[in-house]
């Protein structure tokens, strides 16, 4: 790749007898979200660094605790992923926030529409960042990192003679992994797909300021429902899509895995607010893809 | 099937008519300079070719509509916008890597031999990058595209006279041959003279001249003439009149060359001179018929 080829371009002639490379969508789509990574790095750094600090808390916290304790030690699992989960749900919001903006800002998007990608892909590729790479991305740091922990906490349990057979005794690492990933494709990846495909309109439209244009309309909502009628429905389903959905069976704490982990797949199929949501946002992504082909630099 | 065809091109913004019913063709293998005030249309005119904008009226580039088919059309058309429009935060390895991945006719080994000839380096992002690099930059991504029809607008704006002419010289020598099509608006109008095989002047929207350069050299002919004879010129109708350094500099169109010769020193004038002879008229008849 670094060696430059000293061959100039012998006669244009040559050049028309080289067939086209066929270029499928996939294809295209892979190197838009690879384009996404490159200009966003934030979307891998910020869950490593969550991660990280999480790891050196944890690191802290063994330190600090009495070298003969008798009750098992407490990992906090849930904390490090709400932390690395958490982290990348703002990151994703941000960007989404900049995505369909900052190629207007910056002109750049008079160069990404002279080559031959649509701007359903261009948006498409967009949304995949907050709604299938971040939420991966996340979950296989949070494994890692609670890997790590498990590892750890195993080497002062050894150290301080106890058995390392009472860190499993709470629940399986393998089985609070699938968990893990349950929680973040239902509720990362779809659940919270109109609140991505809000931020991409948002992003597409704004003429300035989009994070104001994002944030200001469903507090203005609220402001006027409350007034007007003294009721806050809108508030009450903006919660909802922000906590998921409300298993049948109360879970035993607040704790959003733990809500999630009580609702069975075929309960959160058949929630209808998941499909409510999943309309609202293929609206919000039509119409993103539209205003950019109308959009020009700002 | 000629490579650009509008009819009755018009776009407007609000009450600001921008393009204002535009008739053109352009045929396969030319290269067109398109020259113009700033605000007169260029732009957008040429944005509506990429399918950046909407428009009304007819218009057909490489048999498609850009509107509705920009991604298609970016196949066999590029554009350079400006020199300001490549990404900041783009490495140039990434840029390769990208247009490789991306464009069908794009030809990863051509776009390194351009490059190995500048100083940029692979792993240089663009915003370390001087605005000539940037452009020998976007150049050689773009002259790697195997495409039909190339346009660029403006794109050796606010480069030293160095890498202007290098611009142009790398495109007539590795780029151009008689099966694409260039379409091309600067300021810089003299320096792409020799280039145009057609130019065309836009004004307020429409086009008010349009000619290839072989009927424009054939056409025009500029005279200084001798103080004596200023009378004996003017007489043949002359479409501008200029002062410089006291000696009157008259343009004519289609007079016999030998007739011009006698009243002195005769010569081909720019595209410059021609543009602002061609507007003042334009602008003088316009304030006539108000009158």
């Amino acid at each position: 790749m670094t060696t430059p080829s000293n061959t100039v371009p012998q006669s244009p002639l040559e050049s028309q007898i080289t067939a086209p490379a066929v270029i499928t969508a996939s294809r295209r789509m892979y190197w838009s979200v690879r384009r996404e990574l490159w200009e966003h790095r934030s979307v891998y750094i910020a869950p490593l660094a969550a991660a990280g600090v999480s790891l050196l808390a944890f690191l802290i916290a063994l330190m600090l605790s009495p070298r003969h304790r008798h009750e098992p030690l407490d990992i906090p699992y849930e904390f490090a992923a709400a932390l690395i989960m958490g982290t990348a749900f703002i990151v994703g919001i941000f960007y989404s926030l900049d995505a369909l903006y900052g190629e207007r800002r910056d002109r750049s998007i008079l160069f990404w529409k002279s080559l031959p990608v649509s701007d359903l892909t261009t948006v498409l590729s967009k949304l995949a960042i907050p709604l299938i790479i971040l939420p991966l991305l996340s979950f296989a740091i949070a494994v890692v990192t609670q890997f790590v922990m498990l590892l750890l906490s195993s080497a002062v349990l050894l150290g301080s003679g106890q058995s390392v057979g009472t860190l499993g005794s709470r629940m399986s690492f393998f089985h609070m992994s699938l968990m893990l990933l349950y929680h973040i494709l239902t509720v990362h990846g779809l659940w919270y797909a109109p609140i991505y495909g809000w931020l991409l309109l948002i992003s597409a439209w704004a003429p300035r300021a989009p994070f104001i244009w994002a944030f200001l309309p469903p507090f203005v909502i609220w402001g006027v429902e409350k007034i007007a009628f003294r009721t806050s429905h809108f508030l009450g389903m903006l919660q909802y899509r922000l906590t998921g959905p409300e298993p049948s069976t109360p879970a035993r704490s607040g704790n959003m895995m733990e809500i999630m982990s009580a609702l069975t797949p075929v309960q959160f199929l058949s929630t209808p607010g998941l499909w409510v949501g999943l309309a609202v946002a293929a609206i919000f992504l039509a119409a993103a893809v539209r205003l950019r082909r109308y959009r020009e630099p700002i | 099937m000629p490579c650009i065809e509008a009819r009755g091109l018009r776009k407007a913004f609000g009450t600001t008519v921008a393009v204002d019913g535009i008739d053109l063709r352009v045929e396969e293998g030319r290269i067109l300079g398109l020259i113009g005030p700033n605000g007169a249309g260029k732009t957008t005119a040429l944005n509506a070719i990429l399918g950046l904008t909407s428009y009304q009226g007819q218009l057909r580039v490489l048999g498609r509509d850009p509107w509705t088919e920009r991604e298609k059309l970016m196949r066999d058309a590029c554009f350079i916008a400006d020199v300001a429009v490549l990404p900041r935060w783009m490495r140039v390895w990434q840029a390769l890597d990208y247009f490789a991945g991306v464009h069908p006719r794009f030809d990863r080994a051509k776009a390194e031999g351009f490059l190995a000839k500048t100083t940029i380096g692979r792993a240089s992002k663009v915003r370390e990058l001087s605005k000539g690099m940037v452009a020998q930059l976007h150049l050689a991504l773009v002259m790697a595209i195997d495409a039909k029809l190339l346009v660029l607008d403006e794109p050796t704006l606010g480069l030293d006279i160095l890498y202007r002419k290098q611009f142009y010289d790398s495109l007539l020598n590795d780029y151009f041959d008689r099966s694409r099509t260039i379409v091309v608006t600067t300021h810089q109008v003299e320096e792409i003279q020799d280039v145009l095989t057609d130019v065309m002047f836009i004004n307020r929207g429409r086009i008010v001249f349009d000619c290839s350069m072989e009927e424009f050299e054939s056409r025009y002919l500029e005279v200084m003439v001798n103080p004596e004879q200023i009378a004996a010129a003017r007489a043949l109708k002359p479409i501008h009149e200029r002062q410089v350094f006291g000696r009157s500099i008259l343009l004519f169109d289609r007079v016999e060359r030998q007739q011009l010769a006698a009243l002195g020193e005769v010569r081909t004038p720019s595209i410059a001179d021609l543009f602002v002879a061609v507007l003042s008229n334009q602008s003088g008849a316009a304030q006539g018929g108000a009158r």
